[in-house]
């Protein structure tokens, strides 16, 4: 006992290395202090009888120390293991603590609060937030940002994309919704083709080629009629002038070519209104009037069609233009991207 | 330019001088290269350098010329036209390449049932705990990108437990959105209720904002999906995987495309709308956004499992057996 007031006097005059001095406070970072603190009640070397609570691996045990034990350093500290409810641990120290001083029982009992607490919120932690970092190695991570540019170049998803919408469309998975002229042209000339093999196959003594110029001109002679009836049944013949239309003007919404058809009307003279009239009549009417050059007209419209069908690319610039589409010209381009209510219409 | 460029003009060269003389040769081009590198004024040398290359472009371009010409000459008889070579004409060969021969059992799959159309799918979207507010903007356009999706604000809720209440309420795919210094960076998409599980790199989001559009001209109508050159077994599924994200009946009226294209195992997203134009040899575009880039990280079997899972298929970050090559791809 009286080596405690010798071992205090040295730690609290001059050194100890667990002593932390702050401008506030002293504090003690010896493992066995109970609150932490330097001072000669909670300090550990200076007390023989001294005891405090420890957390292992999230168990708590209760430390004693006693002067009996003070000679075997190897000894020295009792370890008791505390039960993990926390009533039953309480009780414990009061057990083991019975006729020790009340600092050290309360301080005791005032550290266990805390271990728990603390042991409580690690495992809730660990349970809710697992989150796992993960490091970027920044050259990897460079090399893959320039071969994503390079890959994206190599890529060309305008074409790709515009390719895969034309491969649809073509396969027929848009149905009735779009009626476009030319994949109807194409699909007929396949079916065609179809019959052509097995006509083919059936008569092979006759010579091909001759007999592909006549299948030719009797597909040219099928859609000519195809058109004409096509023009009879429907009363509006503006349809073609607007293929035309399509092909030259790049304009393809049905209230755009209504208006252009107004301001046709607009500009042309009387005579050509009257042609016109002619033209978007049908054409018996136009034979049986008496202007003979104006009933040609419809017709060859329509094998000028049925040309830029079958090669679209090379016959557009060389098929002679009609009059109305070239004032129509002047309007330019309209951007009809925005506009919903005309492709309701349309479907 | 290469040694081997050069030689091929020299060549060029002598065969054309013999029928037309005039033009420039590759001599005059190394004369002014050789005078601009001598050259103290900096101007001068400027000068001659931008002529010195005019020069050879044009050289080049005579050489092109000729060699058509040539080839029309020709005719049947002229050599086949050169392929350049490319990371995807060299691509190493892959044993699980699906070609129409081995491709029967692809369709057996967990999304076969998607494909039968036996059901609608409906998206849970959800991202990290506390997002940023880009990754909430991203979150709200795929929202209006994949119909019959919701948003779900997270919080701190765990993905498993989040799962299995997607899976009461009938959600077929859940996609997780993380993020990482304010940038979405990665992608989650597990198919309800038996999996699998892909997880992806996202990088390269550009929002409709980034691109100048409003996402509110997103109209609600169900987009067609167009998934393109996954040509692997291990493609083919994740293809299938973002196929069955969408319903299977769309919209055409709408004229939405969304694209998930692979090139070099970067799979490309784009979301479209179109229009056919010139009698329907024509289609015309119109980006609607969101873009963004996936490269696949892992697959793993079953629902999300970060522990225990088991991992069909995974690529560390590191150089490793899986990346032997450049010109090995996955997808």
């Amino acid at each position: 006992m009286q080596s405690d007031d010798v071992v205090w006097g040295i730690i609290n005059k001059s050194f100890c290395s667990y002593k932390v001095n702050t401008k506030t406070h002293k504090f003690c970072r010896n493992e066995y202090n109970l609150t932490g603190l330097c001072s000669r009640v909670s300090c550990p070397l200076a007390n023989s009888q001294y005891a405090t609570v420890r957390e292992e691996n999230g168990i708590c045990y209760l430390y004693l120390k006693t002067i009996e034990r003070s000679a075997f350093p190897s000894k020295m500290w009792e370890k008791i293991k505390l039960s993990r409810n926390f009533q039953k641990a309480l009780q414990q120290i009061n057990e083991n603590l019975v006729f020790w001083p009340n600092y050290i029982r309360q301080k005791c009992k005032q550290r266990i609060v805390k271990i728990t607490q603390y042991l409580i919120r690690m495992r809730k932690l660990r349970l809710n937030n697992s989150k796992k970092l993960v490091p970027i190695q920044r050259k990897i991570e460079r090399r893959e940002r320039r071969r994503e540019t390079k890959a994206l170049v190599a890529a060309r998803l305008d074409n790709v994309i515009e390719q895969g919408l034309l491969d649809r469309l073509k396969a027929g998975v848009y149905g009735d919704i779009y009626n476009f002229p030319r994949i109807a042209f194409d699909k007929a000339l396949e079916e065609d083709e179809d019959e052509e093999e097995e006509e083919i196959e059936e008569e092979s003594d006759e010579e091909e080629g001759g007999k592909n110029k006549e299948i030719d001109k009797e597909l040219e002679e099928e859609l000519e009629r195809e058109m004409e009836e096509e023009d009879e049944e429907e009363e509006p013949e503006r349809v073609f002038v607007a293929a035309d239309d399509f092909e030259e003007s790049d304009v393809s919404d049905i209230e755009d070519i209504d208006a252009g058809d107004v301001e046709m009307d607009k500009e042309i003279d009387d005579d050509e209104e009257q042609g016109s009239s002619d033209y978007s009549d049908d054409d018996d009417d136009g034979v049986d009037e008496n202007v003979p050059k104006k009933s040609i007209k419809p017709k060859k419209s329509s094998t000028s069609n049925g040309k830029a069908a079958v090669k679209p690319s090379s016959k557009k610039s060389t098929a002679t233009k009609p009059g109305p589409p070239k004032a129509k010209k002047k309007r330019g381009k309209v951007q009809i991207e925005y506009e919903y209510e005309l492709e309701t219409e349309k479907v | 330019m290469s040694s081997e460029d050069e030689m091929i003009e020299v060549e060029g060269e002598e065969e054309e001088e013999k029928m037309q003389p005039t033009g420039p040769s590759l001599d005059d081009y190394h004369g002014i290269m050789n005078r601009a590198n001598k050259c103290p004024n900096r101007h001068k040398k400027r000068m001659d350098v931008a002529k010195a290359k005019k020069m050879k472009a044009k050289m080049k371009r005579e050489e092109r010329k000729r060699k058509a010409r040539e080839a029309d000459a020709l005719g049947e008889d002229a050599p086949p036209r050169e392929v350049p070579k490319t990371l995807e004409s060299l691509r190493e060969f892959d044993s699980t390449t699906v070609t129409p021969e081995n491709s029967e059992d692809m369709a057996d799959d967990e999304f076969s049932s998607y494909f039968a159309k036996s059901y609608v799918p409906k998206v849970l979207i959800t991202s990290s705990a506390n997002p940023n507010l880009k990754t909430r903007l991203f979150l709200k356009e795929m929202e209006r990108v994949i119909p019959n999706s919701t948003v779900f604000h997270r919080r701190q809720a765990k993905i498993k437990n989040i799962i299995n209440q997607a899976k009461d309420h009938d959600f077929t795919d859940i996609v997780v959105i993380n993020e990482d210094r304010k940038e979405p960076s990665s992608m989650l998409i597990s198919h309800l209720p038996e999996g699998p599980t892909c997880f992806f790199r996202l990088s390269n989001v550009k929002l409709t904002k980034h691109i100048k559009r409003d996402w509110k001209e997103i109209t609600t109508h169900r987009p067609e999906v167009l998934w393109s050159n996954f040509r692997t077994r291990l493609g083919m599924g994740v293809g299938r995987m973002f196929a069955s994200l969408f319903h299977y009946e769309p919209q055409f009226k709408g004229r939405r495309i969304v694209t998930f294209h692979n090139q070099r195992d970067y799979i490309f997203f784009r979301h479209h709308r179109y229009e056919f134009k010139k009698d329907g040899s024509k289609a015309a575009l119109r980006e609607l956004g969101p873009r963004f880039t996936l490269k696949l990280r892992s697959v793993q079997k079953g629902t999300f499992e970060s522990k225990t899972g088991e991992y069909q298929w995974i690529i560390t970050n590191k150089r490793h057996k899986m990346e032997s090559s450049r010109r090995r791809f996955h997808l």
